[in-house]
C-alpha cells in the first residue's frame, strides 16, 4: 500500500472540505424547504385561496434558486471520490459505490422529473398530479440524502463486509448490513432533521422580517406557522435522533466521542460539560495538563447519556491510547503493531502467491486475517497522530447542540405568541426569529465537523487511513482546482444570497400578498 | 434470480446498463447542443427566452444521467472509476467544472440582482455545451485507444503521463489523438443536431424554427465526417484483447472490425441506430412541416442504439474496455474491474427499477410538453428562465 507526500493529502483535504462544506450549506435547506413547499400546496390545493398559492410559489422559488446551487456543489463530490481519492475508491468501491448509484437510480431521477413538473407544471398539468409532484419532489430529495448517508455511515462504521486480499479491497456481504447499520438509521434520520429545523427557522426568520417591515402580514403570518409547527416537530425528532447518535459514535468511534467531550482521562459516573473553555491546546501526553479553563458539568450525565448507565466507564484520549485493562481497552500502541502485521503479512501473501509458494501464502493469510481490524493503525508509529482535532471537535459539538436548543425555545415562543396573536408587538423576538437564519448554518456546519473532522485521521474507520487514501498525483494540480473551486464557489454563493434577496424583498413590497 | 447468473454474465450485465445510461447521455446531450446554439439562434430577447426555456425544462435530467452513469461505474467497475478519474485528473475537472456553471445558469439567469448579469450565464450555457460534450466525447474514444497508466498488484493505479489525461486530446505526435478529437467533435455536432430536433418538438415560433432549420444540415454533415472518420479508424486499428482462460492481453490485429462480426446482433443494433440517426435528420431536414417534431424521437432513438452498441463493442467479446498504452497486462477489463459478485447480484435487483424510471420520466415529459413553448407564455409565465 502506498503513503503520499503529506501536503498533497492535506491539499485534498482541504479540497474535499472545501465542496462538502458548500455543498452543505444548501443541501438542508432543500431537504426541508421541498416539504415546506409541498405541505402549502397541499393547503392551497385543499383550499383553493389563492393567498396559499402566492404563497407557495414564493418559496418555491426561493427552493429552486437553491436547488441549483445545490445540484452545482454536488455533482463535484461524486465525482471527487475518483479524482481525488482513487485509492480509497478501489478499497471500499464495491461497497461505496452501490449507494451511490441507487442514489442516482432511486432518488436523483425523481427528484429532477418532478421538479420540472413542479416549477412548470402550473396550468399544464393537473392539479392533483402538479401536488403529486410536490411531495415526489419532497421524497427524491430525501431519499437521495438516505443513500449518501449510508455510504457516509459506513465509513464511519464499516460493517457488512469482509476484505478479500487478493482484489486488495473490502467486498460486500450483506447490502442489508449496511443499509440498516444504527450507524446508518441514525445518521440518515439526524441529519435530515436538522436540514428540516434548517428550513423551517429560514421560513421563521424570513417571514419575521415581512413582519419587522410590516408588509404581507398576513402572507408572513401564515408562513410562520407552517415553518414553526413543523420546525418544532423536527427540533424534537432532531433531539432524539441526535442523542441516539451520539450513543453510537460512543459505541463505534471512542476517540471521536471522546474529542467531542474534551475527555482526556476515562471516568466512571463522567459528567457532562454544558459548557467548557478549553484552556491550551491539548497535550495528551501530559497528564497533568489542565484542560479548561472554565467548566459547567452535570454530574454523571455524560456516563447516563453514553451507555444510560449513571456508573458507565467513559474512556478519554489517553485510556485509548495507552490502553485501559481494567476496562478492558487495547492501547493505540498494540493496534499499532498489529496493523503493522496485517500489513506485511499482506505484502507477503502476494509475493508468495506471485512466487507460487502457496505455503507460505496460507500461512500469511492467516496472519492477515487474525490481525486486519487494526489493519489502519499499521500506518502509523505514534498513537498520538491518531488523535483528532480535540478543541475545534469539542467546540463544534458544543455548538452545535446548545443551537440546537435555541431552535427549539425559538419555535415554541413563536408558536405561543401567534396562539396569543401577539406575534407583531413583540419585535425582539422577531429580531432574534431573523438573527437565527445565520446561526442555523454555523449549525449545520457544526455537525459537519463533528461528523467528519472527529473522525480523523480514518477516511474508514480502523481501516484506511486518509494518508493512504488519497490519488498519486501533483500536489500543483490538486491546489490550483481547490482555489478554482473556492472562487467559483464563492462567486456562485454571492450570487445565490443576491438573488434570495432580492426575491424575498420584492417579495414583501407585493401588494397581492395581503 | 440474479443470482444464479454466472459471475460474467452479470459483468456483461453491468457493462449494458452502464453503457445504457452512457448512451442516454448522448441523446440527453440536445440539451447541450441546445445550448451552444442560443445565440446564433435567438435574435431578439424572447427568441432566447424561449430557446432558454425550452432547454431549462429538461436540463436537470441529463445532469441526472452523468451523475447516475458516474455512480454506476463506481459501483459496478470501481478500479475503472479509481484508474480513470484519478488518473485523467484534468480531463475530469474540466468536464466537471463544465457542468458545476451550468447548473445554476437556468435559474440565475434573468433572477433580478443575479451579480454576474445574463450574458454571462449564457456564456456558461455555450461552455458546458461546448467543452461537455468535446470532452466526454474524447474521454469515451480512448476506450478504443488507450490511455497512459499501470496498475499494480494492489490494483492501486499509476496515470503515466504528466498532462493527466489533456495529452489525449492534444499530444498530435500519436495519430489515436485524431481519432479522440474526431469522436469529441462527433458529439458536439451530434448534440447540436439532436438540439435544433429538440427544438423544432417543443417550440412554438415559425420565425425561429426556420432558422434553426436552415442550420440543421450543416451540423448534420459535420457530425458525419467526424463521427465516419472515427468509426473507419477504430475499425482499421489494432483493438485491445484478452485471452479468456489466460487473461493475458495482447493487441489484435482489427479487433473492433472483428467484434462486429462476432457479435452480429449488436453489429445489427448499431447499423439500425445509424440509419435512424440519418433517417430523422432526413425527414426533419427534407420533410419538416409534415415531420419535424418527430425528427427529435427517431434520431434520438438511434442515437441511443448507436452510443449502446459502441459501448458493447469496446467492452464485450474478451475486449479490454480501458485499455493501457503503457503496459498492456494493466489494461482493464469487464473481469477485472467489475466489483464483487455479491455487489453485482444486489445491484442487478435495484436495476429492475430503470424501466419504472424511464416509464415516469416519458410521462412526465409528455405531460410538459403536451403544448409547445409560445412567445406569449414566455410573457406571462411567472417562473421562466
Amino acid at each position: 500500500m502506498e503513503q503520499f507526500d503529506l501536503a498533497l493529502i492535506d491539499w485534498s483535504r482541504a479540497q474535499f472540505a472545501l465542496t462538502a462544506m458548500y455543498h452543505w450549506i444548501f443541501v438542508p435547506l432543500t431537504l426541508g424547504l421541498s416539504f415546506i413547499v409541498a405541505i402549502m400546496m397541499t393547503i392551497y390545493v385543499k383550499t383553493g385561496d389563492e393567498l396559499w398559492k402566492k404563497i407557495t410559489k414564493f418559496w418555491m422559488t426561493l427552493f429552486g434558486i437553491n436547488f441549483a446551487i445545490g445540484v452545482a456543489t454536488g455533482i463535484i463530490l461524486e465525482f471527487e471520490f475518483g479524482t481525488n481519492w482513487s485509492n480509497y475508491s478501489w478499497f471500499v468501491g464495491d461497497i461505496f459505490g452501490a449507494p451511490l448509484a441507487i442514489e442516482g437510480i432511486m432518488a436523483f431521477f425523481l427528484e429532477s422529473t418532478f421538479i420540472a413538473i413542479l416549477f412548470f407544471g402550473w396550468g399544464r398539468v393537473k392539479p392533483g398530479f402538479h401536488l403529486l409532484s410536490a411531495w415526489l419532489v419532497a421524497i427524491g430529495s430525501n431519499l437521495s440524502a438516505l443513500w449518501i448517508l449510508v455510504a457516509n455511515a459506513w465509513m464511519q462504521n464499516p460493517v457488512g463486509m469482509q476484505f478479500n486480499p487478493d482484489t486488495a479491497r473490502n467486498e460486500m456481504l450483506n447490502f442489508w448490513d449496511v443499509l440498516f447499520s444504527p450507524t446508518a438509521i441514525n445518521k440518515f434520520l439526524h441529519t435530515i432533521s436538522s436540514g428540516y429545523v434548517l428550513s423551517a427557522v429560514f421560513v421563521v426568520g424570513v417571514s419575521a422580517w415581512f413582519l419587522i417591515k410590516k408588509r404581507n402580514v398576513i402572507f408572513a403570518k401564515r408562513s410562520m406557522v407552517i415553518g414553526a409547527v413543523f420546525g418544532l416537530l423536527s427540533s424534537f425528532y432532531l433531539i432524539l435522533t441526535g442523542d441516539e447518535s451520539a450513543r453510537e459514535v460512543f459505541r463505534t468511534q471512542p476517540m471521536k466521542f471522546a474529542a467531542m467531550e474534551g475527555l482526556y482521562d476515562g471516568e466512571t459516573n463522567a459528567p457532562l460539560v454544558v459548557i467548557g473553555l478549553m484552556k491550551q491546546l491539548p497535550d495528551p501526553q501530559n497528564p497533568n495538563l489542565e484542560r479548561f479553563a472554565f467548566k459547567l458539568e452535570i454530574p454523571n450525565l455524560l456516563s447516563y447519556m453514553a451507555a444510560l448507565n449513571p456508573n458507565a466507564f467513559v474512556p478519554g484520549i489517553r485510556d485509548l491510547i495507552h490502553g485501559n485493562e481494567e476496562h478492558g481497552l487495547m492501547s493505540y500502541y498494540e493496534k499499532i503493531e498489529k496493523g503493522k502485521i496485517a500489513i506485511q503479512a499482506l505484502s507477503e501473501y502476494k509475493t508468495a502467491l506471485e512466487a507460487k509458494d502457496q505455503a507460505t501464502a496460507d500461512e500469511n493469510l492467516k496472519l492477515f486475517k487474525a490481525n486486519y481490524a487494526y489493519f489502519g493503525y499499521g500506518y502509523y508509529d505514534d498513537p498520538h497522530s491518531l488523535i483528532p482535532h480535540v478543541p475545534l471537535t469539542f467546540y463544534s459539538f458544543h455548538l452545535m447542540v446548545g443551537l440546537g436548543m435555541h431552535f427549539l425555545i425559538l419555535f415554541i415562543v413563536i408558536l405561543v405568541l401567534i396562539f396569543r396573536k401577539k406575534i407583531e408587538k413583540v419585535r425582539w423576538v422577531l429580531y432574534v426569529a431573523l438573527w437565527t437564519i445565520p446561526l442555523a448554518y454555523i449549525a449545520s456546519q457544526a455537525g459537519w465537523i463533528v461528523a467528519e473532522l472527529g473522525r480523523q485521521p480514518w477516511v474508514v474507520q480502523d481501516l484506511m487511513p486518509t494518508l493512504s487514501a488519497v490519488s498519486n498525483i501533483d500536489k500543483g494540480a490538486v491546489m490550483t482546482t481547490f482555489w478554482i473551486f473556492a472562487i467559483t464557489f464563492t462567486v456562485l454563493l454571492i450570487a445565490e444570497i443576491k438573488i434570495m434577496v432580492s426575491q424575498i424583498v420584492s417579495q414583501s413590497k407585493n401588494e397581492g400578498g395581503h | 434470480m440474479f443470482e444464479n447468473l454466472s459471475y460474467l454474465a452479470l459483468q456483461q450485465y453491468w457493462w449494458a446498463i452502464v453503457s445504457l445510461l452512457g448512451a442516454l447521455l448522448v441523446f440527453m446531450f440536445f440539451v447541450q447542443g441546445g445550448q451552444t446554439m442560443i445565440r446564433c439562434l435567438g435574435k431578439t430577447d424572447n427568441e432566447i427566452k424561449m430557446l432558454v426555456n425550452s432547454l431549462g425544462r429538461k436540463w436537470d435530467l441529463t445532469f441526472t444521467t452523468l451523475v447516475t452513469f458516474g455512480g454506476a461505474a463506481f459501483a459496478s467497475f470501481p478500479l475503472f472509476y479509481s484508474t480513470s478519474f484519478g488518473g485523467a485528473y484534468w480531463v475530469w475537472m474540466l468536464i466537471l467544472f463544465a457542468f458545476i456553471i451550468q447548473a445554476v445558469s437556468y435559474e440565475y439567469r434573468t433572477k433580478k440582482n443575479n451579480f454576474l448579469g445574463t450574458k454571462t450565464y449564457e456564456t456558461f450555457l455555450f461552455l458546458n455545451g461546448f467543452l461537455g460534450t468535446i470532452l466526454i466525447g474524447t474521454a469515451v474514444a480512448t476506450f478504443f485507444t488507450g490511455s497512459d497508466f499501470m496498475v499494480n498488484n494492489m490494483n492501486q493505479s499509476h496515470w503515466m503521463s504528466p498532462w493527466r489525461g489533456l495529452e489525449l486530446a492534444f499530444d498530435f505526435t500519436r495519430y489515436a489523438t485524431f481519432i479522440n478529437l474526431s469522436l469529441g467533435l462527433g458529439v458536439f455536432f451530434l448534440s447540436r443536431v439532436l438540439g435544433i430536433l429538440y427544438f423544432f418538438n417543443s417550440i412554438d415560433d415559425t420565425t425561429l424554427l426556420e432558422r434553426a432549420h436552415k442550420k440543421l444540415l450543416t451540423n448534420a454533415a459535420l457530425f458525419l465526417v467526424f463521427f465516419l472518420f472515427f468509426l473507419v479508424n477504430i475499425l482499421l486499428i489494432d483493438g485491445f484483447g484478452y485471452d479468456p482462460v489466460t487473461k493475458e492481453v495482447s493487441l489484435v490485429p482489427y479487433k473492433y472490425f472483428n467484434n462486429l462480426i462476432e457479435m452480429p446482433v449488436n453489429t445489427i443494433i448499431l447499423l439500425l441506430g445509424v440509419i435512424m440517426v440519418l433517417l430523422g435528420i432526413y425527414r426533419a431536414g427534407f420533410h419538416f412541416k409534415e415531420c419535424g417534431s418527430k425528427g427529435i424521437w427517431i434520431t434520438g432513438l438511434g442515437t441511443v442504439l448507436t452510443v449502446f452498441a459502441l459501448f458493447l463493442l469496446v467492452g464485450l467479446n474478451n475486449t479490454c474496455f480501458y485499455p493501457s498504452i503503457s503496459d498492456l497486462q494493466s489494461s482493464l477489463t469487464i473481469e477485472n474491474a467489475s466489483s464483487s459478485k455479491y455487489t453485482l447480484v444486489a445491484m442487478s435487483y435495484v436495476s429492475l427499477l430503470v424501466p419504472f424510471v424511464l416509464a415516469y420520466i416519458w410521462y412526465a415529459w409528455r405531460s410538459l410538453n403536451k403544448k409547445s413553448i409560445t412567445a406569449k407564455e414566455m410573457e406571462d409565465d411567472t417562473h421562466a428562465y
